[in-house]
């Protein structure tokens, strides 16, 4: 179990190319030529690292990014061009110790048994320290890369009617199956499976081995797993969520929702609506984390930070909006923010560097020692998994269960 | 006048779920844990291998309707295990076997050119097909193919991966933060497929990565297969590593190429090979007979002769003579998930040759399947394995060897420290990596160079 104190704020980092604002590539700090370099990864998840957080994000997509949501923005302005995310935190693993690393996979388009292996393999070669960020895609441009499916044409604004969030719940049921499968997967194999019991010359009992015999609307999977029960026995499952249909995922299935309140009163009805549907999916006895998201910029003055905004925005052409609140002040005002909104029921944050190479090691550095005075953040890390830093006990396999 | 001598190239096959590799030695360790992977992967890369070759399958074994339990059971996922090996090692190549009937070319060319990157140019395909139900059943795609299809989707999904990894060309990053210029062109990796198979347009979002393409390896050993090769491969994972079958297959393959418009060296052929080192030939020779008797337990021999009858036999005794009931031709294949039961096209003759061979030499039915089954293929001391090896390469029985120990992660140790000097002293490998990409350790050219040379032919 977690020695992490109650009041203690889980902190993780969203790393998404040069950072979350879009002229984040022109600062001089932001590297944009190495993004495509295990190097640039290395060192941001390091600088991570060193500032005792608990895990790291990585952003993911079967598109080129763009401006519009639901078609490519030919701009060529911004960065653009992506690397798999699963393949950059298995890049890393090796590098770091105590770190989780958390990337986004996409249900729509892609396989839950190759998924769970990967994440699988990806706490083995962590001992430990993965998760995964499950997303959905409903952009017809994607769905076009795969050729399987056809979606219509979407924007922002079509997902907010009736139409849209009929889609908008079918792709989160997809995905909630998804997740059902990988975790399924990951069950299959019971701990201590592989015996290696020379008299009788089986590698394995075979007895602990089990289909998951899975049948859904969109696929079916009969397993068990080629890959063994990973060393969480359950690796973490996430999901930003910005209203009720993926608030239902999040209370389904994830061990970490990702919330966007503006405010405390913003925090504390979104606590609550999961809360709730926590208690309808009948998880109401576990610990489930919910996390603000928040865009930073971080300075030593406040004016440092909205001036840093200002000059970026004017680069981009544009003041930069965000599905979550934009912050821009000092690691005290920050700190004060956090607590604030943690007071309404937020047990950790997932902030977005509005420049990584600025707005990550402003976290670390500034962030970090201002939490830690308040004893409001841990000063070692206490636990070798992910699981173990979120205080989240490692599940025995619900198979073992049945067979018991 | 004799030719100039050819470079051998070497590779290592991690030990894989067949009872090739012995886990029952005290000597075997984790098949799982990443520490195996490093440790396997380091002591390739110090004896200057020039890559690391993973196997891949997507269901789990079974044999009489229950998962197989007598070999090594569970593996990792395929990307992310490379993937993190890149980070422990600097020039050993890293080449995986990925599916191309359970997977789609959009996702299996961003991960390529993910691990492309990420190595910094040092990955490496091995394209196979698949077409069976059973492993289908895993999948959403339900995917099994016609067997008459499956080199049709594998041609075409090579293909379609080959136009993503060629939609960038390497030049479109400008990122010039003075001007704001990140891309030099909105439609970079640009794509259109229409074909058979698959349907698919858009862009593609991974620029072009260090080697262009992935080296293409292939594994198939049919006509369709050979030809697959000869048209769109860099490298054939083959299994004739005899002097003789060897020869045959370089032979017949190589004289393919010509017809593809490509020249001898732009495909390499290189045979798995098992080996046996000790101190004498003699000693190599009775670690080898032990050896043997360790992969092929009673138990597994009863599996193995299932395999051919078709049966259950466990209530046959592995010491006692051969079944005298004929093999089952009537029912479903008792082995399901295993490509190997496919050579016996004709199991009633096979039965029949083998209980007259068991009759002729006193064999019960584990040494019968212990001496049908595959030798390992260089038994020695170390001068005499490198000797051979080198014979072999030189007599264009292959252009070197993919190297499968039968101990994890341990089992390379000797190779790399006792026969690779003597092929140093030899000078025909490598003292050190004369480049940072696989493509330069094979010899291979830049896709970009080939391209360079269609366009100033046309």
């Amino acid at each position: 179990m977690s020695s992490t104190a109650p009041s203690h704020l889980h902190l993780a980092v969203a790393l998404d190319g040069t950072g979350w604002h879009p002229a984040s590539w022109r600062e001089p700090v932001a590297r944009p030529r190495d993004l495509f370099t295990a190097g640039y990864w290395a060192d941001l998840v390091a600088e991570a690292e060193r500032g005792l957080l608990d895990f790291v994000t990585l952003e993911d997509g079967l598109g080129l990014q763009s401006s519009h949501y639901g078609e490519p923005d030919d701009r060529t302005d911004q960065v653009r061009g992506r690397l798999d995310a699963v393949l950059i935190a298995s890049r890393i693993a090796p590098l770091t110790r105590h770190i989780g690393l958390v990337p986004t996979v996409i249900a729509t388009h892609t396989e839950p048994f190759h998924i769970s292996k990967a994440i699988a393999t990806l706490d083995y070669v962590s001992t430990g320290r993965a998760g995964l960020r499950v997303q959905i895609t409903a952009r017809p441009h994607e769905a076009d890369h795969f050729g399987r499916r056809t979606f219509p044409p979407i924007s922002l604004e079509e997902l907010r009617t009736p139409a849209g969030q009929e889609r908008l719940t079918e792709l989160f049921d997809e995905a909630a199956d998804y997740v059902e499968v990988v975790r399924r997967l990951w069950d299959s194999w019971e701990d201590g499976a592989e015996i290696r019991d020379a008299a009788t010359g089986r590698f394995i009992d075979r007895d602990k081995l089990h289909y998951i015999d899975f049948e859904g609307k969109h696929f079916s999977v009969k397993g068990p797993s080629i890959t063994p029960r990973p060393p969480q026995g359950q690796p973490l499952v996430t999901a930003l969520a910005h209203q009720t249909v993926p608030y239902r995922l999040v209370a389904r299935q994830a061990d970490i929702g990702y919330v966007t309140p503006h405010d405390a009163e913003q925090a504390r009805a979104i606590v609550a609506e999961i809360r709730a549907e926590q208690e309808a999916a009948a998880r109401g006895d576990e610990l489930l984390h919910v996390f603000g998201d928040l865009v930073v910029f971080l300075d030593d003055a406040q004016a440092a930070a909205e001036d840093r905004r200002a000059r970026l925005d004017a680069l981009a052409g544009e003041s930069y909006t965000s599905d979550a609140r934009v912050f821009a002040g000092t690691p005290s005002q920050l700190a004060d923010l956090l607590q604030e909104l943690a007071a309404e029921g937020l047990s950790g944050f997932r902030l977005r560097p509005a420049v990584a190479g600025h707005d990550l090691p402003a976290i670390t550095q500034g962030l970090v020692p201002e939490l830690q005075a308040r004893g409001a953040f841990r000063t070692a890390y206490e636990a070798d998994t992910l699981r173990g830093l979120l205080g989240l006990p490692r599940p025995a396999s619900r198979y073992a269960a049945a067979t018991a | 006048m004799s030719k100039p001598l050819k470079q051998i190239h070497l590779a290592a096959h991690f030990p894989g779920v067949n009872n090739t590799t012995v886990w029952s030695d005290p000597a075997a360790g984790s098949h799982i844990e990443f520490d195996s992977f490093v440790r396997f992967a380091q002591t390739a890369e110090r004896a200057k291998f020039d890559f690391l070759f993973l196997a891949e399958g997507l269901r789990l074994r079974e044999q009489g309707g229950k998962i197989y339990d007598l070999d090594v059971v569970g593996r990792p996922d395929t990307f992310t295990v490379l993937a993190a090996l890149a980070a422990v090692t600097e020039h050993l190549g890293l080449t995986g076997t990925i599916n191309s009937t359970f997977n789609e070319p959009y996702e299996v060319a961003r991960q390529f050119a993910g691990l492309d990157h990420l190595s910094g140019g040092r990955s490496a395909w091995n394209v196979v097909t698949s077409w069976d139900a059973f492993t289908g059943e895993n999948f959403r795609r339900g995917g099994f193919l016609p067997q008459t299809e499956r080199y049709s989707r594998a041609k075409e999904f090579l293909a379609t991966a080959n136009e993503l990894f060629d939609s960038w060309h390497g030049d479109e990053i400008v990122a010039d933060q003075a001007t704001g210029v990140f891309l030099r062109d909105a439609k970079a990796g640009a794509f259109v497929h229409s074909g058979q198979h698959f349907d698919i347009r858009g862009q593609f979002n991974v620029p072009r990565s260090p080697q262009g393409r992935p080296v293409i390896f292939q594994a198939g050993d049919s006509d369709e297969g050979r030809e697959f090769a000869a048209s769109s491969a860099d490298a054939i994972f083959s299994r004739y590593a005899t002097l003789e079958g060897g020869r045959a297959f370089y032979t017949d393959v190589k004289n393919r190429l010509a017809k593809y418009g490509r020249r001898h060296d732009e495909l390499l052929i290189l045979p798995a090979a098992s080996f046996v080192l000790a101190d004498t030939d003699e000693e190599a020779g009775e670690l080898a007979k032990e050896v043997r008797r360790q992969q092929v337990s009673g138990a597994t021999a009863i599996k193995h002769l299932e395999f051919v009858w078709n049966r259950d036999l466990s209530s046959y005794d592995p010491e006692g003579p051969l079944p005298d009931i004929d093999p089952d031709l009537s029912a479903d294949h008792i082995s399901k998930g295993r490509a190997q039961v496919r050579m016996y096209r004709d199991p009633l003759a096979t039965a029949r040759e083998w209980r007259e061979l068991a009759a002729a030499h006193n064999w019960s039915i584990r040494d019968l399947v212990i001496e049908t089954g595959n030798r390992q293929n260089f038994i020695g001391s170390p001068a005499t394995v490198a000797r051979t090896i080198n014979e072999y390469v030189q007599a264009d029985a292959s252009d070197g060897f993919i190297l499968v120990p039968h101990i994890t992660p341990t089992g390379l140790d000797d190779f790399a420290d006792k026969v690779v000097p003597l092929l140093q002293e030899q000078g025909v490998f490598r003292t050190d990596y004369e480049g940072p990409t696989l493509r330069h350790h094979l010899g291979l050219a830049h896709p970009d160079e080939l391209r360079g040379e269609e366009r100033a032919a046309s």
